[in-house]
């Protein structure tokens, strides 16, 4: 089986966002990337594959060569080979479609991407590439086997979850469930020695038209302070009268 | 021309949700000086549509769609795109709508939008804003393209009443079997609940509760509000409560109109997750902990004192107020 990961490079969730040049783009200034967290579990689950099952796990990426340290560390958690669409991304239809062109050359069985990626959160990429590509697709997939040409996925819905049957070549939009918090691997001095020999292949953008265009972003309102009460009474109270949700 | 939008039901009945995206389609309409078209799945009182401005319903009736199939129902939605040459096209943000929504503007080659929480700010060109970077910002985005899809977040725009005359026609799509080659062959849900989705009132603990054994009061608080129980991460990494229970930045996120937090700290991924909700009452023991600067009311004291106490005044309160 050959896996393709789809990695999207993210702020840190821990990071505080900023706006440049008049509110027109992320202020990446002291700002750490890393592997959009939907992407790493979804990249976790592809080790078990090609631990357990054998499987060939690449990794692609569309960005510029400042992405380049995210994704070394895909290598160094055990990805055997890179790629990396030389182009930042436009939006999510862009990004579909330059992934739909190595997806088509590279003849991948299952691509695995991110639900969404943490810093757009267009949550468009896993559905747009495998309806482009003519693929099975599931979103939020929380679970994922593969015997032969069938898949079993389980995907998260509002209120449970829902098992689903289907066959290779497929797309999911993974995200916590498909391995746990604590599968999650930090890459040791071997995987990133290790990772320096791995072919990082960088191939150029096709020409793609984009049909949507942040123009302008700003951050919400300062909150106002909270309002202590010592006494669930006028809580209830504050609730009911001031604003009004109960 | 017109602008269609897909109202989601749920074993025949309509979603609230579905009201929201109707009386946001109308609003659109009225900008670009058109008429709301709407297709359900399946939906009785159809008619029901028409109090958010909805002129025609197409209703599939097909026992086939009986189970949400995002392929089969994108491909209906894309049919209706078409027969009705619709330039805009209108979602919810449910977990099963943005299951579909990438199928219909791949299709399409329609520009999508996500999350959006206003009305467009302008029609020509097309803007809207929608969330960014998990709620910590807003981008102002503009679409390019011919046809354009928006998935309005949940609880945002709000259910808005513009009484127009209905009329509902049935509508068969043509399904091919590639429609179904994804097949769902069991769903686990819980029925009679709230979701964290669909919930006015979401009622929240983390580790301040010291472990899964005293969620008890969580659940019952919960049930008085006829609220959805969530949960912050370090409680479902810990395995005290399910992941789907999740919220925050890798989580689900809220846009509740009242979250109550119980012992949590409010780490920034988790203030994110939950900044859409309308009101946010915080209870935690440390008068340091982070959330106390993002909710709008806070006690500081034991949430093992502070929550029973809760409880009992709120069973007063709903039965003097029932």
């Amino acid at each position: 089986m050959k896996i393709l990961v789809c990695i999207s490079n993210v702020p840190d969730t821990t990071s505080k966002i900023n706006f440049a040049d008049g509110g027109t783009k992320f202020d990446t200034t002291g700002v750490q990337f890393v592997i959009n967290p939907n992407d790493e579990f979804g990249l976790t689950r592809a080790m078990w594959f090609k631990e357990k099952q054998g499987a060939s796990v690449h990794v692609a990426t569309v960005g510029d060569a400042s992405v380049e340290p995210t994704i070394r560390k895909a290598l160094a958690i055990g990805a055997d080979e890179a790629i990396r669409i030389n182009s930042v991304p436009k939006d999510g239809f862009f990004v579909a479609q330059q992934l739909a062109e190595i997806v088509k050359s590279g003849g991948y069985d299952l691509v695995i991407a991110g639900r969404e990626s943490i810093d757009y959160n267009g949550g468009m990429v896993p559905g747009m590439l495998a309806t482009l590509l003519d693929m099975n697709y599931v979103n939020t997939c929380i679970s994922l086997e593969v015997a032969g040409n069938k898949a079993t996925a389980i995907r998260e819905i509002d209120g449970g979850k829902e098992k689903i049957e289907t066959t290779l070549p497929l797309v999911i939009g993974g995200q916590k469930g498909l391995v746990a918090e604590s599968d999650l691997r930090i890459p040791n001095m071997r995987g990133i020695m290790m990772a320096r020999q791995k072919q990082l292949k960088v191939v150029e953008p096709i020409n793609v038209q984009t049909v949507t265009n942040d123009v302008k972003f700003d951050k919400p309102a300062a909150k106002g302070a909270v309002q202590l009460v010592t006494t669930v009474e006028e809580l209830i109270e504050l609730l009911h009268n001031e604003a009004k949700v109960i | 021309m017109s602008v269609l939008v897909y109202t989601e039901s749920e074993n025949g009945k309509f979603k609230k949700s579905a009201f929201e995206v109707a009386s946001y389609a109308f609003e659109v309409a009225y900008q670009m000086g058109t008429t709301v078209t709407a297709i359900s799945f399946n939906a009785n009182e159809n008619d029901a549509l028409g109090a958010y401005g909805v002129a025609k319903v197409l209703n599939v009736t097909n026992d086939k769609l009986k189970t949400f199939n995002a392929k089969a129902y994108a491909q209906a939605i894309v049919e209706a795109v078409k027969k009705e040459s619709a330039k805009v096209i209108v979602v919810s943000s449910s977990t099963d709508t943005k299951f579909l929504a990438p199928i219909v503007a791949a299709r399409l080659s329609a520009g999508y939008v996500p999350n959006v929480v206003a009305a467009p700010e302008s029609v020509s060109p097309f803007m809207v804003k929608r969330t960014a970077f998990s709620n910590k910002g807003f981008a102002h985005t503009q679409i390019d393209s011919d046809l354009k899809l928006i998935g309005v977040s949940n609880n945002s725009f709000g259910v808005k009443e513009n009484k127009v005359a209905t009329a509902t026609e049935a509508f068969s799509p043509t399904l091919g079997e590639g429609d179904f080659s994804a097949l769902s062959v069991e769903v686990d849900k819980v029925v009679g609940k709230a979701t964290i989705a669909d919930a006015d009132i979401v009622v929240s603990g983390g580790r301040g509760l010291k472990g899964p054994e005293n969620w008890g009061m969580v659940e019952e608080l919960a049930e008085i509000l006829g609220a959805a129980t969530a949960c912050s991460k370090p409680v479902s990494d810990l395995g005290w409560r399910p992941h789907g229970e999740h919220v925050g930045q890798t989580g689900k996120p809220v846009a509740s109109n009242l979250y109550i937090a119980i012992g949590i700290s409010g780490a920034i991924q988790h203030l994110a997750g939950v900044s859409a909700s309308k009101t946010k009452v915080v209870i935690n023991s440390d008068p340091e902990a982070p959330f106390f600067k993002a909710a709008d009311y806070g006690i500081v004291g034991d949430a093992f004192e502070i929550v029973p106490k809760l409880i009992e005044k709120l069973k007063d309160f709903k039965a003097k107020n029932a």
